[in-house]
């Protein structure tokens, strides 16, 4: 064996994980992105509204939302949360116990500089009509944070996400699914489900709870 | 625990030789043609090869930099792609509305005014600008320097053609930016384009220039600068604040994107807010 060979053969153990199986990330998640489209208003509510002021891994979030939309979003998820929801600006620093959201019109993208985390925008052409893009948002987390990123895929009535929870899973990181069922609109996490081997289907209430679990172990279980 | 599997780590390994790719083709093509996106944004950049990666026909990026290095007109397609921004007449009304509201009073106690458009791309938002000040009667004591890094994208800035179908959103655009004319009377509409009126680049002086390698060229009462400095990371947005810091007229305005800030530069405490939603700011020491 080469020492090339003994390089690239690091890791001896490949492990399918199963979708049953207990998700123990060797590292834990520094970054979770969500994604969502028709109906993610409502969604995203039960998601952030049972999340704990003490949860301390940062969001990141791409919502389809209407190029005039205004500040009224963030406003109205902090009414929800105890956590603080902002509309990203550029080059911010990722911070815990915030909830960023792709400003409308903008493609948001997460960028590493050193050991800190950082917020980019772009105008580059929407993606597959959209501008945020959910493929835009979780490509870059996992090339911006590798294993250590959480992807939520939400009710939507397109595909957008699914490629980007390809590349999520591909650098090892965790991917959850809506039960379509729960979704108001059933596409979006469908096409995740169908293109990637993801970590859990749950449904929408279940998923703040396994958030937390999966990135506060020693608390869900004290 | 579960261990990464051999995947995955080659994965991550193809993650990072990645960022080696780059690095070296941007260093190839700073040394080679002197444009310099070194310092640019990793995120978009990396999106933007990619594209041009996948449109070449080729698989790697280290078969762009093979490409671009031999081959000048691959390396003037890879230069579209990453000085294009894609944008609007009147982006963002309101801040077209607040630059009304809050900023031609001002202009109005100036018998000259400088202003330069950095970054200007395809032009919309200078004709929006030009427009703006006809309106408020300031455009014949103001001359704007429009400046981009591409001479392709300039060019169709000066012709001032844009597609007729996207009129309509533009439309709505003036109108929510306060506009007190007719917009179709600003243009003439001929199969699928419409062309806007000469007489609206009259006072425009439109100029190849690189906001990440060329020095300053004249002191400004308004500088804009919108939607270009998301595309740079840093300690380039640093440099480049410190360019117009440098071309900037005491009490001179800023305008920068929706979304952009001063905040993270070293420049901050030179500027007061006049609208800090619209990212309007002005120069105070």
């Amino acid at each position: 064996m080469t020492v090339v060979e003994r390089r690239r053969n690091w890791s001896p153990v490949t492990e399918r994980r199963d979708r049953a199986a207990v998700i123990a990330p060797d590292r834990s998640p520094e970054l979770i992105v969500i994604g969502c489209s028709l109906g993610g208003m409502n969604a995203l509510q039960v998601i952030l509204s049972n999340l704990t002021h003490d949860f301390c891994v940062p969001i990141a979030v791409a919502q389809h939302r209407h190029k005039k939309s205004n500040e009224g979003l963030p406003a109205y998820f902090r009414r929800q949360t105890d956590l603080r929801v902002v509309d990203a600006e550029d080059k911010q620093w990722i911070q815990p116990g915030h909830v960023y959201l792709a400003p409308a019109d903008y493609h948001l993208l997460i960028e590493r500089n050193g050991l800190r985390g950082e917020l980019s925008l772009s105008v580059d052409e929407a993606v597959r009509y959209s501008r945020p893009s959910i493929d835009v948002l979780f490509e870059s987390a996992a090339d911006a944070y590798q294993e250590r990123v959480v992807a939520v895929v939400l009710t939507g009535a397109n595909d957008d996400g699914s490629r980007g929870a390809a590349r999520i899973k591909a650098r090892g990181g965790i991917v959850i699914a809506q039960e379509p069922e729960t979704a108001e609109a059933p596409a979006m996490p469908r096409a995740t489900i169908e293109a990637v081997q993801v970590d859990r289907i749950l449904r929408l209430e279940d998923i703040a709870p396994f958030l937390t679990e999966v990135c506060h172990p020693t608390v869900s279980r004290s | 625990m579960a261990s990464r599997s051999v995947a995955q780590v080659e994965e991550q390994e193809k993650s990072d030789l990645e960022g080696i790719e780059v690095h070296l083709l941007t260093e190839g093509i700073y040394q080679h043609y002197g444009f310099d996106f070194r310092d640019y944004s990793m995120p978009s950049l990396r999106r933007r090869l990619w594209k041009r990666v996948y449109a070449e026909g080729l698989t790697t990026i280290s078969a762009l930099q093979d490409k671009v290095l031999h081959d000048s007109s691959s390396m003037e397609r890879l230069l579209l792609d990453l000085s294009i921004n894609v944008t609007a007449m009147f982006r963002d009304p309101t801040f077209y509305l607040a630059f009304r509201q809050k900023i031609v009073p001002l202009l109005r106690t100036y018998p000259f005014v400088r202003i330069w458009h950095a970054g200007c791309s395809t032009g919309e938002e200078v004709y929006s600008m030009a427009i703006l000040l006809q309106e408020e009667g300031l455009y014949d004591r103001c001359r704007i320097y429009a400046t981009d890094i591409n001479e392709a994208v300039l060019q169709r800035a000066k012709d001032g053609i844009f597609p007729l179908n996207t009129m309509q959103e533009n439309t709505a655009n003036y109108i929510a930016a306060g506009g007190n004319g007719t917009f179709s009377g600003y243009y003439t509409a001929r199969y699928d384009y419409a062309m806007f009126r000469p007489s609206l680049r009259e006072n425009v002086v439109f100029a190849q220039h690189n906001l990440v390698t060329d020095a300053s060229f004249n002191h400004f009462n308004v500088i804009f600068c919108r939607n270009v400095l998301i595309y740079f990371n840093n300690r380039l947005q640093d440099r480049v604040q410190e360019l117009f810091l440098n071309s900037m007229e005491m009490f001179g305005i800023l305008g920068l994107g929706k979304k952009e800030t001063i905040r993270y530069t070293n420049v901050f405490s030179n500027y007061e807010e006049i609208d800090a939603e619209e990212r309007l700011y002005r120069r105070i020491r």
